[in-house]
């Protein structure tokens, strides 16, 4: 099916690349090649940009329609200019380095954050064509270069010289360290499905539809639901969102390993926590949401990265809704959270998927037991490890004087 | 059953973002600047001069410089200076008038005891909140200029308040009249002396402000 689609592409599918091949056509080989990649770069840049400058207005307006208010809505119509009155602000004001911070490390851990957030741009297929960088091991690659940003979190942290800032460094650390490991682990199942590390490959696993009608997405499965929910899970506490955001509490820690940065600085951690959260819910439409296929054979004609976008921006309204439910978890429950409950359902989950796999082939009658099989492999466990868990913790009965 | 808490709490959030685009009763900013909500009728912060008419606010004033607020505020920011010559009231009586009348709201505390006890209802407390001043010893001191607002004013903005003391001074002036024609008649009965009218020119003004504020 996909074959059949990719020969009769229609015009808009390969607009963005017949575009790029007229501007750098003329070019002799290798120059042609360093130009196809800067456009590409540009065009990352441009889009997840401008996409980061209207997300935070976005926030700010769907978070004030939660609490019953308008949120910004005084810059231009609808309050729409209002991420660029905030640019402007944040580029001119001063830039304050402490006395006693490390001025070169200070400096050096926006500006990493921000590169390796933006790193992990480059593998994501954004559509039929526009994959920027093709690599065999494309999700290997997108979590190395997802990970530095621990690093650089932990820099802000050591080079400010300030309490704060260290010791919400050094939450941060224990966060996504922690968090890293379900995010790994329900990855794993797609890789055991598909056997393949290469982000396009993946997407191509999932094309098609059975009866007309369910895509072969990895979430319409049971292994894949929960690996799906787990990976949503353990990115919300990759990118620092609420309810994970201890590393920016601010009533117990300022603002974090932010206190110490203001300005550009500021804008630019800023900038590298949301790229963060697109690049993870990509790659989570990537992994498990079909990446750029269309949820209907009907709707094909539609251009891919339109739907990759739609699936993207979904999964970011899906962030701001939980940021503006869940109240923000204390340090032991964040990682109570990830170690003995996030990292044994991954594990078992991927019992899930070996079992689904090796049962490709039962039809029939057969296919019932494999998916009730399936989904007690998912559900059973779940339900367990959370009575568990939560025993003796329970409600809290307040009790009034 | 585990996590139903999560999406009850997703639910509350979705049922507030839908409303709020809707119910009106949710969502209930006001817009300031260019909307406004009518402020309560018991909503008071600063005093302000009545005057009888809004067209010469400045020779219609109530205030007769008796200084009684001036001397009863607690934190001292009213300051008065009498008239030296004496001008008609609404009433057409010869009356001293506030040559300066000046109120640091910067200090005014807004207890209204100026207005409590002040004997001509001159003086009520205002609902203006946009008082703003990039100046903060001048801006801030108003004289009798920004001071003076109509009895209309007043009307408009404690209704209740503005008919009591209509009535009271209507009543007042009635008393007022009555006793004056009374000792008018008084006088014009007996007729005693052919010389007494030659007094009466110089009398009568004299006597009428001392009297005026028994009778008020």
């Amino acid at each position: 099916m996909s074959q059949a689609a990719t020969t009769n592409a229609s015009f808009l599918e390969r607009a963005p690349v017949l575009l790029r091949d007229w501007l750098t056509g003329s070019l002799p080989g290798p120059a042609r090649w360093l130009a196809n990649a800067l456009i590409a770069i540009v065009a990352i840049l441009a889009v997840f940009g401008l996409l980061f400058a209207f997300l935070t207005l976005a926030e700010r307006k769907i978070l004030g329609r939660v609490q019953n208010r308008p949120g910004p809505n005084r810059t231009g119509w609808f309050g729409l200019l209002q991420p660029f009155a905030d640019g402007i602000k944040m580029l001119t004001k001063e830039d304050i380095v402490p006395r006693s911070a490390d001025p070169f490390l200070h400096f050096l851990a926006p500006v990493a954050l921000l590169g390796f957030s933006i790193l992990t741009f480059a593998v994501i297929p954004y559509g039929r064509y526009l994959a920027p960088v093709e690599l065999n091991a494309a999700v290997l690659y997108f979590f190395a270069a997802g990970s530095g940003a621990e690093l650089a979190v932990f820099m802000a942290g050591w080079a400010s010289h300030n309490k704060y800032s260290l010791l919400a460094a050094m939450r941060a650390l224990a966060q996504l360290i922690s968090y890293e490991l379900p995010l790994l682990l329900s990855f794993v199942p797609v890789a055991l499905a598909t056997g393949t590390l290469s982000t396009t490959g993946i997407v191509a696993a999932q094309a098609g539809w059975r009866w007309n009608l369910i895509p072969h997405w990895f979430v319409f499965t049971p292994w894949g639901a929960a690996a799906f929910a787990i990976f949503m899970v353990s990115a919300l506490a990759e990118s620092n969102r609420s309810p994970f955001d201890l590393p920016e509490a601010e009533s117990e820690l300022i603002a974090g390993h932010l206190t110490e940065y203001s300005g550009f600085k500021y804008a630019l951690f800023f900038m590298a926590e949301y790229f963060g959260i697109c690049a993870l819910s990509g790659m989570a439409v990537t992994l498990f949401l079909g990446g750029w296929q269309a949820p209907l054979p009907a709707l094909s004609f539609i251009p891919s990265y339109v739907w990759f976008a739609a699936k993207l921006l979904a999964l970011l309204l899906g962030f701001i809704w939980i940021r503006a439910t869940l109240p923000r978890l204390r340090i032991d429950q964040l990682t109570r959270l990830a170690w003995k409950f996030l990292v044994p359902l991954a594990l078992v989950n991927l019992g899930t998927a070996a079992f689904w796999s090796l049962t490709l082939g039962w039809a029939g009658p057969l296919q019932l037991v494999r998916w009730a099989l399936a989904l007690g492999l998912v559900a059973v466990p779940a339900l367990l490890l959370g009575r568990g868990l939560s025993a003796g913790i329970g409600p809290r009965t307040y009790r009034y004087a | 059953m585990l996590g139903t808490g999560l999406l009850q709490g997703l639910a509350v959030t979705a049922k507030n973002f839908v409303g709020s685009f809707h119910d009106p009763k949710r969502f209930v900013t006001t817009q300031y600047p260019e909307e406004r909500t009518k402020l309560p009728e018991a909503y008071r912060n600063f005093p302000f001069l009545v005057s009888e008419s809004a067209d010469d606010p400045m020779g219609t004033l109530r205030c007769v410089a008796c200084q009684i607020c001036e001397k009863e505020c607690p934190p001292q920011c009213i300051y008065i200076e009498k008239s030296a010559d004496k001008k008609p009231d609404a009433n057409g009586k010869l009356q001293i008038y506030p040559a300066v009348f000046d109120i640091d709201i910067s200090v005014c505390m807004s207890c209204q005891i100026c207005v409590e006890v002040c004997p001509f209802d001159a003086i009520e407390m205002d609902q203006v909140f946009e008082l703003a001043a990039t100046n903060r010893f001048g801006g801030l001191l108003l004289d009798r200029h920004a001071l003076a607002k109509p009895n209309s004013y007043f009307h408009g903005i404690h209704p209740t308040e503005a008919a009591d003391v209509d009535a009271r001074l209507s009543a007042a002036r009635r008393a007022a009249e009555e006793k004056a024609r009374a000792s008018a008649a008084a006088k014009s009965a007996p007729k005693p002396a052919p010389a007494a009218p030659a007094q009466s020119p110089a009398a009568p003004s004299a006597e009428a402000p001392r009297a005026a504020p028994p009778a008020a």
